[in-house]
């Protein structure tokens, strides 16, 4: 399965169009400042599309994921209030996305159901619970480590003021080349990939499926507590509202990026790159006032024509050849 | 009724007698009243979804759809005070059904999977109530009197609001039971392939499905605003779930191809009691969500073993 493909090209041309034509449009957006600021929110959506791509080329998805955000979140918000160390908090928010990506990948696997359903059951579960436990309370008074890790930059732990990439990026940049690494260049990858273009055949060819299955919704689980770690840094506080609607945002980049939804296709290079193009250009609405639920239909629209692009084109090339 | 329906009706008896004895209020007229009441809007949009899900479908899209229609027909009511009753139910059904019609066009069109079809749809929907209202709520005194009055007017005793909701399930089940169409549904979930080998159109079957979903949404819509006497922009939002909900624990599958109108009710009607019994007996109504995913996982894991079958596949890809 090829990385840098003609859709991963796309992509990155409408990138340089999106960064050179709202910077020249937009005051100050092409300034070093912003783009370094435009990338922190996309850092944590990245962590949660990339194990969903992984998913969806398994031929899985996990709608929970957002919702195990907002209990990893809780989660580490009383192992503070409990009085627990830096160590002890982020054991507690990964021991969640843990427990909740294992108990997802369970039902899929032990008892067979679609985890579609099972994930939607998940989803009212996880962010039920959050709500049973905080009501309409909010944790507050995270430590100071935390929010320099969701609000500093590369620059300020090195001691280089010039440097000002945020660290939520390099973390994506770290767990980024983990999983290309893992999806392009090992047999893990592979088996994923067959896995999702034909489970039967993948089974009957000696790859333990139901175990793979498994996996990728722990890892789902995981990457979902990292990305709530560093949310609740950035922004303070936790709710049980917390990363609301992001299993939308993550699904729509997986397609975004040119995985494809029935699995067995795609790339982690394409989701970055959409994950980049999706987070400029919601960065750039932003600056533009554009209210946020105009973004929404944004987002919306892109999912769908991210869909039925590759269909029109796809057919008129089958027509062509036919022809 | 099935084995399984009876099984879930003496359940939901047992849940009532259990809270009734503790608070004998739970057991009064009154109190049914107030679960009809509140189960009515439910009732309708679930009979619109459990087509949609018989064809192995599912509509994410019904909460916002639900939402933009109210909005759109609070607008309308706020600047042509004029319109009658029966104009703004027709144009409710209208809008709705065009935003279902939609969701089945794409879906059929371009072969898309319906789940990711109507997130989008859900999201797009639920931002377009942002740009016609421009974020702005629609209240009380602007909000026309014939819709207020639509769902609150009696007639032999009962609300209006409940014989809509009969009616729907009426029509329902009539379609479903009687109709080639509402039959072909079935075939269409059971065996899509098949289906098609025998000559039903699979694809204008399910836009069908998508149209009466969004219909239905659409009416909703109209009545939800009527009830409570206001129109914004997050009206309703995370109330597909609870759609869902109620369809699964009614036996109708997500994978197609089975589910009844008398079943679906009964989901509904579980949840309704649900609801009610939660404040009776002090446990927070923050706890109904929770439930509700609880209830899901519980119901589709007797589901599967009821039908012990493999699960199906769900992102189906297209036959290559």
């Amino acid at each position: 399965m090829k990385a840098w493909g003609s859709w991963e090209r796309v992509l990155a041309a409408l990138i340089v169009a999106v960064y050179v034509g709202f910077g020249v449009g937009i005051d100050g957006f092409a300034s070093p400042y912003a783009v370094a600021d435009s990338t922190t929110n996309m850092s944590e959506k990245a962590l949660i599309a990339m194990a969903m791509a992984l998913l969806i080329i398994a031929g899985e998805i996990d709608l929970s994921i957002a919702a195990t955000m907002a209990l990893c979140s809780l989660a580490m918000g009383y192992a503070m209030q409990a009085g627990a160390g830096p160590a002890g908090m982020l054991a507690a928010a990964l021991g969640c996305g843990l427990a909740c990506g294992a108990f997802n990948g369970w039902l899929v696997t032990r008892w067979q159901l679609p985890s579609i359903v099972v994930t939607i059951g998940t989803l009212s579960l996880y962010r039920g619970l959050a709500l049973v436990l905080l009501g309409d309370q909010a944790i507050t008074g995270y430590p100071e480590w935390l929010s320099q890790w969701g609000n500093g930059t590369l620059g300020d732990l090195a001691g280089w003021p010039w440097l000002i990439v945020p660290i939520e990026f390099g973390v994506m940049g770290a767990v980024a080349v983990v999983f290309m690494l893992l999806q392009h260049r090992t047999v893990h990858g592979r088996r994923i990939y067959a896995i999702g273009a034909n489970p039967v055949a993948a089974r009957f060819s000696g790859i333990a499926v139901q175990r793979y299955r498994l996996g990728l919704f722990v890892v789902a689980g995981l990457m979902a507590a990292l990305a709530a770690v560093q949310l609740t840094g950035r922004i303070g506080s936790t709710r049980p509202n917390l990363a609301m609607g992001w299993e939308l945002d993550a699904i729509t980049i997986v397609i975004l990026g040119g995985v494809a939804i029935q699995g067995g296709r795609g790339s982690i290079v394409g989701v970055l790159l959409a994950t980049v193009l999706l987070g400029g250009f919601t960065f750039a609405l932003g600056m533009l006032n554009v209210s946020g639920m105009v973004m929404t239909i944004v987002v919306g629209a892109l999912l769908i024509g991210a869909m039925v692009l590759p269909r029109l084109t796809s057919k008129r090339a089958k027509s062509a050849r036919q022809r | 009724m099935t084995r399984r329906d009876w099984a879930l009706a003496v359940v939901i008896v047992a849940i009532t007698l259990a809270v009734g004895l503790r608070s004998p209020v739970f057991l009064t007229p009154r109190n049914a009243l107030d679960i009809a009441n509140d189960s009515a809007l439910l009732s309708i949009l679930v009979i619109g979804q459990m087509p949609v899900l018989l064809t192995r479908g599912i509509d994410l899209s019904v909460a916002s759809n639900l939402a933009l229609t109210g909005m759109l027909v609070a607008l309308f009511g706020k600047l042509f005070p004029g319109a009658g009753a029966p104009v703004l139910i027709v144009l409710a059904l209208a809008l709705g059904a065009a935003q279902g019609a939609l969701n089945g066009w794409l879906i059929t069109r371009f072969e898309l999977p319906p789940i990711v079809v109507t997130l989008g749809t859900m999201s797009v929907y639920r931002g377009a109530i942002h740009l016609v209202s421009g974020g702005a709520w629609v209240n009380d005194q602007d909000i026309h009197a014939s819709i207020k009055a639509l769902p609150r007017a009696e007639l032999l005793g009962l609300p209006l609001l409940v014989w809509f909701a009969a009616a729907v399930a009426a029509l329902g089940w009539w379609l479903l039971r009687w109709r080639r169409a509402g039959r072909d549904l079935y075939a269409c979930g059971g065996n899509p392939h098949a289906a098609l080998v025998v000559g039903i159109p699979v694809p204008q079957r399910i836009r069908m499905a998508y149209t009466l979903s969004g219909a239905l949404a659409g009416l909703a819509g109209l009545l939800w605003v009527g009830r409570y006497a206001i129109a914004f922009t997050e009206l309703a939002t995370g109330f597909e779930l609870t759609v869902i909900a109620a369809c699964v624990i009614g036996g109708v599958s997500i994978a197609g191809g089975v589910g009844t109108v008398g079943g679906a009710l009964l989901g509904v009607l579980f949840i309704g009691v649900i609801n009610a019994a939660l404040p009776v007996i002090h446990v927070s109504p923050f706890w109904q969500q929770a439930i509700a995913g609880a209830v899901i996982l519980v119901s589709v894991l007797l589901n599967s073993r009821a039908q012990r079958q493999a699960g199906q596949q769900i992102l189906e890809r297209p036959a290559a």
